[in-house]
């Protein structure tokens, strides 16, 4: 009876998900999941989203073999070559290197970006905010105006004066990013946190002694995922630009990295004669935090209705 | 009686004046402490941040003293705001001048950009959010979606290229980058430092309008980027207000839907609306520093990201400040202003 596939054979698997008395944890848990799809699916620019992302994610795991050329390769016979060139699809760049394969390789960069950022700053503003929330009195306090002077930077300028410090280079643009991306999300973990930390499910488990760090762990922070998901997802368009303006302005990725932004960058000294050098890596980052938003706008609408 | 209750108010006033300038005394502190902390805690070594790795060792050594290296944190960071308080930000590297000077003079340039940005984002994003919100899940609607969304997903820098490909390189419409043509330049001597003011003012109609040329494309993709802000908040704020009761007594009572929209809801939308644009004011700084960058405008944004490429450390934290003063500035203001003519947020 535990076992939800034990009863599947009288049942359809989809009324066995969609069931109101689920028979285990694991398949509540799956109904719950697959309602959700159900929903998320009927968005369908916010399908056309995960679609977009779940290739961007295609494209960088299998990046060599999808590549036509080593992305590095210089060969300055075939330097500029406007896109639809056979061989060159997309045309090469100021040192003969294909844009195609370049692009393909660039997906595994922005991606690397997007994840690291998220997988640094979330965790720390989850921390701060249901320390925060749950605390109160003085270390709420303190937290908060922490949070508030690293909100009154605009975020591209304060990452600017990070990198400054630390120097130029992929690691540093993705540790500059992260640390001035965490202020929204302690916010929002807070703001979860205050409205649930006196539920008598809480009081029930501080009575049968749970300690502060579990409370906060296993009750608090399981309930702030969702909306923190939904806006890491909507953030991740916004950390995929600064990446690429740090890119641009020659603080982010190194060259010979095929970085978009960096690619842009190298191609608008040839934007007048040969457009197109510039103008593909630009549509490439266009095309994935537009997704980024679609999908993030899908998502809040199934995990966080309150807020759409 | 009456005198007892007017002492009281102006205790209170005095009293929220005091908790108000306390607010930002501290906010102004904070952002001290995070310019101290990235140029003096997060490098290896905050003097070769300062002077560079080719400085002779006198040099490295002076300044070294002049940082207070030797002190405690506190005690540097104490002298670090004082110093601070008084407007010295150090000399940049690069200009050999006092840093807050160099801000002075190249400030007047992004304001003209920032502020050109901002009317030409409210003159098509209040419309277009209002139409959104008339026109609710039909084409105008989605339209004004798209755009929204494409605003928010597009690289600045990106956008200024291609607008400089076509518009200047192609079509030949405008100017191209910089503030204005070699031949105008030192034409009209600096008042406001805003060029467009100045050549006004002065009569020089020709310097005016190559400046208008030179400005007009920067300002527009700047621009796009308050549209894209602007048209969200007005569409949400539109939208609340035509589901209210006295809308449909005003329609009730046979008022025009024009009059309904463009008088009565758009007076109720428009305290909620000042404060929108003050943020998107503040928040183009931020897309300035790239946009200047593309047009070579002389101003706030390229002063940053010269000094950045030149790691002029003393540069890259006073240009910091001001951006981040300016940010809270802003904020103040338009959370001042709501309380000013709302006068049920007392």
């Amino acid at each position: 009876m535990n076992n939800p596939r034990a009863s599947g054979a009288t049942t359809t698997w989809r009324a066995q998900l969609l069931t109101d008395t689920p028979a285990s944890r694991n398949q509540a848990r799956l109904g719950q999941f697959y309602r959700g799809w159900l929903q998320f699916k009927r968005n369908r620019l916010a399908v056309l989203g995960l679609l977009i992302v779940l290739l961007l994610i295609v494209v960088a795991a299998f990046a060599p073999w999808i590549a036509t050329h080593d992305p590095y390769a210089q060969d300055l016979a075939r330097r500029l070559l406007p896109p639809g060139t056979p061989g060159n699809w997309f045309g090469t760049d100021e040192f003969g290197r294909d844009t195609f394969s370049r692009l393909v390789y660039g997906a595994r960069i922005t991606l690397m970006i997007v994840v690291l950022v998220a997988a640094i700053a979330a965790p720390i503003g989850l921390l701060v905010g249901t320390a925060a929330g749950y605390a109160g009195g003085w270390l709420d306090t303190v937290l908060m105006r922490v949070t508030d002077v690293f909100l009154a930077f605009p975020s591209l300028i304060l990452a600017l004066a990070f990198v400054a410090a630390l120097g130029p280079g992929i690691e540093n643009a993705i540790i500059a990013i992260a640390l001035t991306a965490w202020p929204p999300y302690a916010r929002i973990a807070r703001a979860e946190t205050i409205t649930i930390r006196n539920s008598d499910y809480i009081a029930v488990a501080r009575m049968q002694g749970a300690r502060t760090a579990r409370i906060l762990w296993a009750y608090i922070m399981p309930l702030c995922v969702a909306s923190l998901v939904v806006r890491v997802t909507l953030d991740m368009a916004g950390i995929i630009l600064t990446a690429a303006g740090l890119g641009f302005l020659g603080l982010g990725a190194q060259p010979p990295m095929a970085e978009w932004g960096a690619m842009i960058s190298a191609g608008r000294r040839y934007v007048l004669d040969q457009w197109w050098v510039a103008t593909i890596p630009g549509i490439a980052i266009i095309t994935v935090s537009l997704a980024f938003n679609l999908l993030g706008d899908g998502l809040r609408d199934v995990l966080d209705p309150r807020k759409s | 009686m009456s005198v007892a209750s007017g002492g009281a108010g102006a205790l209170r006033g005095v009293r929220r004046g005091g908790e108000f300038a306390l607010q930002v005394a501290l906010t102004l502190l904070g952002l001290l402490a995070v310019t101290f902390f990235i140029g003096r805690v997060v490098p290896i070594d905050p003097v070769l941040a300062v002077v560079g790795d080719q400085a002779p060792r006198d040099v490295y050594e002076a300044v070294r003293i002049e940082l207070g290296l030797d002190r405690p944190l506190w005690v540097q960071f104490w002298l670090y705001v004082q110093k601070m308080a008084v407007g010295d930000f150090g000399n940049s590297l690069v200009t050999n001048r006092p840093v807050l000077d160099d801000i002075a003079r190249v400030f007047p340039a992004t304001l003209e950009l920032a502020t050109i940005a901002t009317i030409i984002g409210v003159a098509l994003g209040v419309p277009m959010g209002i139409a959104g919100a008339v026109y609710q899940d039909r084409w105008p609607d989605q339209l004004v979606r798209v755009i929204g969304l494409v605003g928010y997903s597009v690289p600045i820098f990106w956008l200024g290229i291609m607008g400089l490909l076509v518009f200047y390189g192609i079509l030949g419409w405008v100017a191209g980058p910089g503030r204005l043509g070699i031949f105008f330049e030192d034409i009209v001597p600096a008042v406001t430092g805003v060029i467009l003011i100045d050549s006004a003012i002065a009569g020089e109609w020709e310097v005016f309008w190559n400046a208008v040329s030179h400005v007009v494309l920067p300002a527009a993709v700047l621009g796009y980027f308050s549209i894209a802000y602007i048209a969200r908040m007005t569409r949400s704020f539109m939208l609340d207000q035509l589901s209210q009761e006295y809308v449909v007594t005003a329609r009730a009572k046979g008022l025009s839907e024009a009059r309904i929209i463009w008088v009565h809801a758009l007076r109720n939308i428009s305290v909620q609306l000042i404060t929108v644009i003050a943020l998107s004011y503040a928040r183009l700084l931020e897309g300035a520093v790239l946009t200047e960058t593309v047009f070579a405008w002389p101003g706030l944004g390229r002063y940053l990201t010269t000094a950045l490429l030149a790691a002029d450390m003393n540069a890259v934290l006073g240009g910091t400040l001001v951006v981040g003063a300016v940010f809270v500035g802003l904020n103040l203001l338009s959370d001042a202003l709501y309380k000013l003519m709302d006068p049920r947020a007392k």
